[in-house]
């Protein structure tokens, strides 16, 4: 299954009617796909082309800018240990050759059963809680050799489902624009409208 | 070695409240900050109502006159950047900076997890002030409990009234559009994020003409405004301009959130007085990081993010405000600080940011996309022992094919150096690539003898007469 199941098709729309050009949404449209299939797939950049109104050529040039996007299958965990200056400076070298010990792949490697991805990640936003890692985009902090050998034990035992997803999934909270309190896209159009706002207060002069 | 002072929570892992005014951060004690009851039940939406019932143009004076600088990187006044906006043209949009990628930074990461209605207040007030007709919160796609938080926050708020048609049952109508990224460091730069935003690959573009106030999103005029910018609106708002500039410096007014991280004894991330806090109050005082680790000294930190030239203890008194970091050599960025002990070996710190900058390079510009990788190249062989006097020479032509000139840096008594101001000359559309050099030409400059040492020793093959 490459191409949206009817009920993301539904959500797919939801999310291109927000915008005030359908193109716009060619980032989140990816990600549905690779929270559907798990990496994104040709089938998919040609749909969302057809959505969106580009290319699929023009969505493949979009996707291949943005280090998540994935082409190709990945491990159902994909672990991104971060490695700039504040996690090295508490060890992420070390972390990071614990975790190819301990999984048995080099960076950038799939462990044969497909549980797991190793990544090299730059500056995941947890400085002060270095080293840090995060699984499918969940946050480990101050991790040690040893807690990183507990946590993939768990994830290979499979205790950490309820908080980590799949790989594909990133937030699991989706934006809902209710019909009757939505304002809708605002067309980018050369007008010299003021919003009304603007217009109705004592001197309109913004 | 003395007490630290000041309340963690485990829920809000790293951040460090103290006996310090909290503008932005006031609720992050609350394990249920992010829900719209506790917003409500701590003062939540005072401000927009307050901003309501205000002309737009006197919240916009009000916000100028507030002289709030932009969190962001930059420092530039957010009061003065709406009112750049071309007179009759619309609409206009709003763009909040969720991209937060900056080494060593994560206050805004924070702030959307931990407060997101905050956050939906703040743009509200911006749209209702400067006239803007839609807003997209682009928030960076690693950041997964950042989305969710803002996006049931965005779900509630609709479904409360607040956000969406007639706002309070007033004339405001704007929807606020969760937009999120997918792994790009150069997003974070204001047009590449609008380039991203349309659904392209995110590369800057050429200022001028593309100022995004006045040709932004889909050509139109859009702001951009970082989160922790718009989060501080709401309690400006609320309590006023004067009791907003009350608090830092005239030039730096209020409150800002730095991550300290690094080799101290408390990293973690503080709301502090803007202006007049010090790197030193910062890196040694009790209610903030307490002193280096393990009672070590202090070798050189970062003062303002990944990007910023990097000073060393003779820096130390130097307080946290724009003007006296640029004439010391190097800048405030994103309010990140990065802390190195003495057991640091510097070539090696450095290179993890040339890594990161030569990765993270979009490939628009050959200055920065070359550059990056060269510079990589080279410093890596002296790394590993390989490199030659040639290597540190090269090192410094390329850097100065990014950044023509002096490159800024800070001084050293020890070394006999005068500081070189900011900012540098570029030849690059945005500053991934002098931030690419930034760092190495600090680590070379301040510390000489490390990358001395680690050259390659010339081997003398003794070449002996046949007679000798």
């Amino acid at each position: 299954m490459a191409r949206f199941s009817d009920s993301n098709l539904a959500i797919a729309r939801e999310i291109i009617a927000r915008y005030p050009k359908p193109r716009s949404a060619t980032i989140p449209l990816l990600h549905l796909a690779q929270e559907q299939d798990g990496y994104v797939t040709d089938d998919a950049m040609a749909q969302i082309g057809e959505l969106v109104g580009a290319s699929s050529a023009e969505v493949l040039g979009t996707a291949t800018f943005y280090e998540m996007f994935k082409f190709k299958p990945v491990g159902n965990y994909l672990i991104n240990i971060c490695g700039t200056l504040s996690c090295a400076l508490m060890g992420a070298g070390e972390l990071m050759h614990h975790a190819e010990q301990k999984l048995g792949i080099p960076v950038g490697g799939t462990t044969d059963d497909g549980m797991f991805t190793l990544e090299h990640a730059e500056c995941q936003a947890a400085c002060s809680e270095a080293p840090c890692l995060q699984v499918n985009y969940r946050y480990r902090y101050k991790v040690t050799p040893e807690m990183l050998d507990g946590l993939i034990d768990d994830l290979r035992d499979g205790k950490l489902t309820a908080e980590i997803p799949p790989h594909g999934t990133v937030a699991r909270v989706r934006q809902r624009i209710p019909a009757d309190r939505g304002v809708g896209a605002v067309p980018p159009q050369d007008a010299t409208d003021m919003p009304v706002w603007l217009r109705n207060q004592p001197e309109a002069s913004a | 070695m003395s007490e630290l002072r000041g309340d963690t929570y485990p829920h809000a892992p790293g951040f460090v409240a103290g006996d310090r005014p909290q503008i932005v951060t006031s609720r992050f004690r609350y394990e249920d900050s992010h829900t719209l009851q506790r917003y409500l039940d701590t003062g939540g939406y005072q401000g927009l109502r307050a901003a309501l019932a205000k002309t737009p143009t006197e919240v916009h004076d009000d916000v100028k006159r507030a002289t709030v600088l932009g969190r962001g990187g930059a420092g530039f006044p957010a009061g003065v950047k709406w009112g750049l906006t071309p007179q009759g043209k619309f609409p206009r949009y709003l763009v909040v900076n969720g991209d937060e990628s900056e080494p060593g930074t994560y206050k805004d990461r924070l702030l959307m997890e931990r407060d997101p209605h905050q956050l939906i207040e703040g743009c509200l007030i911006a749209c209702y002030a400067a006239g803007l007709s839609q807003c997209f919160l682009y928030i960076r796609g690693e950041m997964a409990l950042a989305q969710e938080r803002v996006a049931t926050a965005l779900n509630d708020a609709y479904a409360a009234g607040y956000v969406g048609k007639n706002i309070l049952g007033s004339d405001l109508s704007v929807d606020i559009v969760l937009h999120w990224g997918a792994g790009a460091y150069v997003v974070g730069e204001e047009t590449a994020l609008i380039e991203s935003l349309e659904g392209n690959r995110g590369m800057p573009r050429l200022k001028p003409p593309f100022f995004p106030a006045a040709i932004g999103l889909y050509g139109m005029p859009t702001i951009v405004n970082n989160v922790e910018t718009l989060a501080n609106l709401p309690w400006l708002a609320t309590n006023g301009v004067d009791a907003y500039l009350a608090i830092g410096t005239p030039t730096s007014p209020g409150t800002r959130m730095v991550c300290v991280s690094g080799h101290v004894r408390r990293p973690g991330v503080y709301e502090m007085i803007n202006g007049t806090t010090t790197f030193r109050d910062l890196i040694y005082g009790d209610e903030f990081c307490g002193g280096i680790r393990d009672g070590r000294e202090l070798k050189a930190f970062v003062p303002g993010g990944g990007s910023a030239p990097w000073f060393t203890p003779e820096q130390l008194d130097i307080p946290f405000e724009g003007k006296l970091a640029g004439a010391a050599g190097s800048m405030l960025g994103s309010g990140a600080v990065m802390v190195m002990d003495e057991t640091t070996d510097i070539p090696a710190a450095a290179l993890t940011l040339t890594n990161f900058y030569a990765h993270e390079s979009c490939g628009k510009c050959t200055p920065c996309r070359e550059g990056g990788t060269w510079l990589q190249r080279l410093l890596t062989r002296v790394v590993n022992g390989q490199g030659t006097q040639a290597d540190l020479d090269q090192i410094f032509e390329v850097g100065t094919s990014i950044c023509p000139g002096d490159f800024p840096h800070a001084s050293s008594e020890k070394l006999g150096l005068e500081a070189v101001p900011f900012p540098y000359k570029m030849t690059t559309i945005c500053f991934v690539g002098p931030s690419a050099y930034a760092p190495l030409n600090s680590a070379l400059v301040l510390f000489p003898e490390e990358f001395q040492a680690r050259l390659k020793k010339r081997i003398s093959i003794p070449v002996t007469g046949v007679n000798g």
